[in-house]
Formats: structure tokens, sequence, C-alpha cells
């Protein structure tokens, strides 16, 4: 198995090298079949690995090149197969899978049809290599790689200008926390002369560090998850990037990429646990996140953009879960947000295919008749983000308000759930005014509309299902059932060096508390919904046309004008110093200095091109002197 | 023989085949008809050859004379190239005149 560990990341790394130069010649089924193929035998490989530390109970480890040896820094080409990566493989391949399958359908007739699956399996590798790096230079690269391919896929669309702007700020955006990332890395090899993480993580155990030093880290590390994933402030890259197609906002911005942040810190838990400043920081950040995103998604009116701050606000939450120390708690959010959140996304796909690019829910309505299959996944999808109880979202998120409470207490407890409340009623108020109601488009787009095709509709029951069925994996102790808290106990296997690689924490609330907490969730989850139903399905709340939205609402509706407070304080000042720069050193100075030796040299040779006048008795007079010169200079 | 001739003091050959160059050197110069040149050209080489000649003489060495049939050689050979150009000039510009090529310049 150790061999074939490489080969996980690199069958995706085939089929991007294989589409990417032989694409254009190929029929649109092979590249399909090449594309999802690639993905399909890592999530096999992903399994095979999965039982092998399973049953082993000891993680894979496999070096696949060495890379550099400065002086007591080695890095190599080197994966880990632990319990937490293990996990995160199966879920990038598995979904990533799903949406391979989706995307032959939806993109099927776009022109770039090979280049979509060109970058789909470049980002899919880029990712394994950042989950399934061995240290965090591994995990950089593929950091990286899929900030790159965001940006591709983003402008995908690339001859629209906004798309553009769109793809530039999200990787821009994502640059900036990578700054974060790098210093964070720095510091780590000071500290612990070595960037792989057995040997960090042991090196912490046996040698103490000051606290002060660990902080850093942390909150450096942490600068970086704020901009892969979306906190604030760097969040407004997340609903922008919708400008790219819909499988990408699933695959990227819900399933995987953004998830790279909640990987970094749980993977680094061993250091987080140790500064109480940094988890503070962590779950402040997160929680605001959460409730200003879940503010604005309630005034959107673009079903993707709803979604977008829809995922902003979930990564809040499970920064929230980092932050408190239910780290296993992040990562089976990570896991049931993915399956739901890619449902919704992929949901939203058909709907929009269906309207022929329509993405304005106040030009939709009733969909529910013409749409039957795409209706009951949506519904699914948004009761199982709202909480809607044994549904997989109500698990995830009961543990985290869980550990919230018992954590932080009652403060953070009421204002995550207000948080989920305002979760439940937006994602209503978008299912209900999408699906129910009469239908507020035009005819065309009335007689165009039309159920997907099976390879869009087949990955979104699968999801579907999982979205269900996806609280067994970690149900809680109360419950009593078997297996109870299996992703925790999973987590808490061997890594490296025999340590856990996330350990399982206590929870000190009494049973009953915990009961108490599900119901008041369950009961906040399915009044939010209902309410929703009663008002969003009448034509009087509709929501208004652009120019009509005032006061509250329209605050909400602009986003709180948080990119136009970045335009003016951060983004003109630069661009003002940039054409300074321009103009006095780009232009005047450098450009004077490089134009300034041309010319010169023209106006010399200028001069020196009189020599030749055509004048044969000139020329011949020259020739005398120079030979009498000649002469001269052996006498003289 | 060789009494006779040096009879003659070297200093009068080297004069006057210093005249004869100077003279070849000018007429290159100065006159504007091919054919003219390429006898300054001759007279440049044969005020060499005789210099050669009269040194040979004197230092009774032959290596100075073999120099001049080289020399004479390479004149006769690079004579019926000019004249050859000159037959090319003349048909190409109908006169013999070279200060009428001067079409290679800036």
């Amino acid at each position: 198995m150790q061999t074939l560990i490489p080969l996980i990341p690199f069958l995706p790394l085939i089929g991007f090298a294989i589409n990417g130069l032989l694409g254009a010649r190929l029929s649109k089924t092979v590249v399909g079949l090449i594309g999802s193929g690639s993905v399909l035998l890592s999530f096999i490989l992903s399994v095979m690995a999965f039982m092998e530390v399973s049953a082993t109970h000891h993680p894979v480890e496999s070096q696949a090149y060495h890379f550099l040896s400065v002086g007591s820094l080695h890095i190599s080409f080197g994966f880990l197969v632990d319990a937490l990566s293990g996990w995160m493989m199966l879920v990038v391949t598995g979904v990533g899978f799903l949406i391979h399958v989706y995307s032959f359908g939806y993109m099927y007739d776009d022109d770039g049809f090979c280049r979509f699956f060109t970058y789909l399996n470049l980002f899919i590798f880029s990712m394994l290599l950042l989950v399934m790096g061995d240290n965090f230079l591994m995990l950089f690269f593929g950091w990286e790689g899929v900030g790159l391919c965001s940006y591709l896929l983003i402008g995908f669309w690339y001859t629209n200008r906004a798309y553009n702007h769109a793809a530039n700020k999200a990787f821009i955006m994502n640059r900036i926390g990578d700054l974060g990332l790098l210093l964070g890395m720095f510091l780590v090899y000071k500290t612990f002369d070595s960037l792989h993480f057995g040997e960090v993580f042991s090196r912490l155990q046996t040698d103490p560090v000051e606290t002060g030093v660990i902080t850093t880290i942390c909150l450096l590390l942490f600068v970086g998850a704020i901009g892969k994933s979306a906190q604030i402030p760097l969040y407004t890259w997340l609903p922008d990037a919708m400008a790219g197609p819909t499988p990408v906002s699933a695959l990227i911005h819900a399933a995987t990429m953004v998830t790279a942040g909640i990987y970094l810190v749980a993977r680094c838990n061993g250091l987080f646990s140790l500064s109480e400043t940094a988890l503070m920081t962590v779950a402040s950040v997160g929680l605001a996140t959460s409730l200003l995103a879940a503010f604005i998604g309630l005034r959107q009116n673009d079903i993707k953009k709803v979604l977008a701050y829809s995922t902003v606000s979930q990564l809040g939450l499970m920064f929230l879960a980092l932050g408190m120390g239910a780290y296993t708690s992040a990562i089976f959010h990570v896991t049931t947000h993915a399956f739901f959140k890619a449902l919704l996304f992929l949901g939203a796909g058909s709907v929009i295919h269906a309207m022929g690019g329509e993405q304005d829910i106040r030009n939709m309505g009733g969909l529910r008749k013409h749409l039957p299959i795409t209706f009951w996944v949506f519904l699914i999808g948004t009761f199982a983000i709202s909480g809607v109880p044994l549904l997989s979202g109500f698990f995830s998120k009961d543990e985290i308000l869980a550990h919230t409470f018992d954590h932080g207490g009652v403060a953070w407890w009421a204002l995550a759930s207000f948080s989920s409340l305002l979760t439940a009623v937006y994602m209503g108020r978008l299912f209900f005014l999408t699906f129910y109601g009469a239908f507020r488009g035009t005819h065309e787009q009335e007689h165009h509309l039309h159920e997907s095709p099976a390879t869009m509709t087949i990955p979104l029951i699968i999801l579907a299902v999982l979205s269900v069925v996806g609280g067994l994996f970690n149900l809680p102790h109360i419950m009593h059932t078997e297996p109870s808290q299996w992703l925790a106990h999973w987590l808490s296997g061997n890594g490296l060096n025999g340590q856990p690689v996330i350990p399982a924490i206590e929870g000190h609330i009494e049973a009953s508390t915990e009961w108490l907490l599900m119901g008041i969730a369950s009961l906040v989850a399915v009044a939010a919904l209902l309410y929703t139903y009663m008002t969003y399905t009448k034509p009087q709340h509709v929501p208004l046309p652009d120019e009509q939205v005032s006061g509250l609402g329209k605050l909400l509706a602009e986003k709180f004008y948080v990119d136009e407070l970045y335009d003016a304080v951060i983004v003109r000042p630069i661009e003002f110093f940039s054409r300074i720069l321009h103009y006095y050193v780009d232009v005047w100075a450098i450009d004077g200095i490089v134009n300034g030796v041309g010319k010169g040299i023209e106006t010399l040779g200028g001069q020196f091109r009189r020599l030749q006048n055509g004048n044969i008795e000139y020329y011949l007079i020259g020739m005398v002197a120079g030979s009498i010169a000649l002469l001269l200079t052996y006498f003289l | 023989m060789l009494e006779i001739v040096k009879a003659v003091p070297i200093d009068y050959f080297v004069y006057l085949c210093t005249v004869l160059f100077v003279i070849g050197v000018l007429g290159v110069i100065v006159r504007r008809n091919a054919i003219v040149v390429l006898m300054c050209i001759e007279l440049m080489l044969n005020a060499v050859n005789l210099l050669l000649a009269a040194f040979s003489t004197y230092l009774s060495d032959a290596q100075g004379q073999i120099m001049v049939f080289f020399i004479m050689v390479v004149a006769a050979a690079e004579a019926a190239v000019g004249l050859g150009i000159l037959v090319m000039i003349y048909r190409n510009t109908k006169s013999t005149d070279i200060s009428m090529l001067d079409n290679l310049k800036w």
C-alpha cells in the first residue's frame, strides 16, 4: 500500500496533463471519463489506505522524492496518511468525484468543457497534496495550488471583465493570508528546527517552548486560515467567487478548499491547545464571522450569493468549534457541511440550468412542480443545514453548540445559537422563495423549465442520502446508540510517534443539559423554518427590486458596505501610490535611462555613419593614412 | 660584376624606390581614371621589387630575388583581377571614372 500512496494525488495530476495537452482532440465523453475516472481511482485508493490505517492502527508514510537539504532542514515530498488526513482524503476525493460527474452534465454545452476538467483535476491534485503532506511545506504547496486553481476556475469565463476581477480578488486575498502562513512556518522552523509534522509535534512534547512563541505561531497560522477559509476580514472574496461555474462553487468554495484552514488548525491542534489566547482569537473571529455573514445572507437575492454567505457563516461556526477546543466537532461539521453544501450548490446549479442562466430568486418561484428531484434534494439540504433533528447537520451543529456551552458559557452558546437560527431563516427564505409560490419569471423561461439529466441528478441524490445519514459518523453519547462518537474515536487514533492525532476531549455537561440544548436547537430550527414557510410563500413578501430597498434591509443587502470600505481604505491608496511610482520611477527614471542609452548610441552611430560617404578617393586616403599610422607605431 | 653594381651606393636605390612608391601612392589617391589607378598600383609593386633586387645584390643574398618572383606572380594575378573589375565597372557605368561609384553610402 505504501508504494501506492503517491498515486493518490498523482492520478488526478496525470488526468490534468492528458486533458490539458490532448483534450482538444478527444471527444467530450473521453475527457469527462479521464477527469472523473482519475478522481474515482484516487477515491478507491484512499479507501484502501483508510482500511489499512484502520487495521494496523498506525499511519502510513510514503516518501516520493527528496526535495532539498539545507543545513538542518530536510524536506521531501512525503505523504502521511493518518486518521485526520485519511478522513480528509475520503471527503475530498469522494465529494470531488460526485462533482466531476455532475460537471459532465452541467458543462456539456460549454466551449471550455475540456479546460474545465483540466482545472478540476489540477485542483484535486493540489488539495490532496495539502491534506496528505507530511510537512508544512507540502501543505503550503497544496495551499498555493488550490489558490491558483480557485483563480483559474472563478475566472473560467474569462471574457467577462467582472469575473476576472472576482478571480483576482480571491487570489489576492488568499495571498494576504498566505503571508501569515509563511511567517508562521518560518517561526515553526526557527523554534522546532524542522517542518515535518511528526518531528514538530514530538519536539513540542519534549522541549518546553514559551507560550508567547506558541501564541505567535498559532496566530500567524490562523491568519493564513482566515484568508483561505474566508473569515473576517478576508471573507469578501467568497461571495464574489460565485462568478465561477456552479460546480466550482460547490467543490472549491463549499466542500474542499475553504476547509483547508480548518484542516490546518486541526492538524496543529497540539500547538493551539497550548495557547489560550490563540484559541480565544480563533473562536471570536469565527463567531463574529458567523453572525455577520448570516445577517448579510438574510437579504441576498442571488441564489448562489445566499449559499456563499451561508458557507462563510458555517465556516465561522467551525472555527468557533476549533476555538473551543472541539477539533473533532469541527472536522465532523466539515464533513457534513461538505455533503449538504455541495448538495445545495449543485441543486442551485440544477435550478440555474433549468432557468437558462437566471440566478435571481425574485424571478423564480413555484419550481416545485417543474423540478421534482431538485426540489426534494434541495429540501433535504435546507433541512440538514438548518439543523432539523436527525439529519446530519443537526448532529454536527449540535455538538459544536454543546462544546461551546461547555467551554465558553451561556453567552457564547446564545450567540452561536442565534447564528444557527439565522441560518435556518435565510435558508428557509431561499428555499421557499425558489420552490413555492407562483412562478415570477418570463414566459420563455417557463417553457424552458426541465429537470436536469441523470449525470446531474444522480450525484444530487447520493449527496442527499449522505446529508441524511451523515450524522451517523459521530452520534453523541447521550443517544445511547452503537457506535457513538465513531469519528472522535477514529481521530484520536494513533498518529505518528504513537500520539493521538486529535486527542479526545472530555465533556463536562450533564446528559440532561445536553438534551435540553438539543431540544432548544431543534425547536429553534423547526420554528424558523415554519416562519419562513408562512412568510415567503406569500406573494407580498417576495423581496423588492434593488431600487426599492431601504433602511436596515438595504444595509444588509449591500453587505454592510464592507467592500466599499475596503475599496476606499485600501485599494484606492494602493492604486494612487502605484500611479505615482509608475509615473516617476518607472516611466521617468527607468525608462528614461534605458531609452536614453539607446538614444545615445543612436546619436553616436549617426555621427559615425558619416564616414561612409561613397567617395572612393576619401576611402583610399583613409587607407593610406591608416597604414602610415600603423607603421609609425612601430617606431614611436 | 658585383663591383660594378656596387659602384652605385645603396642609398641611391632607396631614394629612387621611395620616390617611385610615393608617386604610385599619390597616383592612386589623386587620379580618377581606373586604368591609371591600376597602373600606379603596378608602379608601387615594381618599386618594391626594384628595392628588393638591389638589396639582394648588395647583400649577396638570393632571398631578395626569390621574394621578387613571388611579388611579380601576385602582381600579375592581381592585375588580371583588377582589369576584370574594370571591365565590369565600364559595363555598368559606361565610364572608367571611379568617382562615379558612390552609391554605397549612408
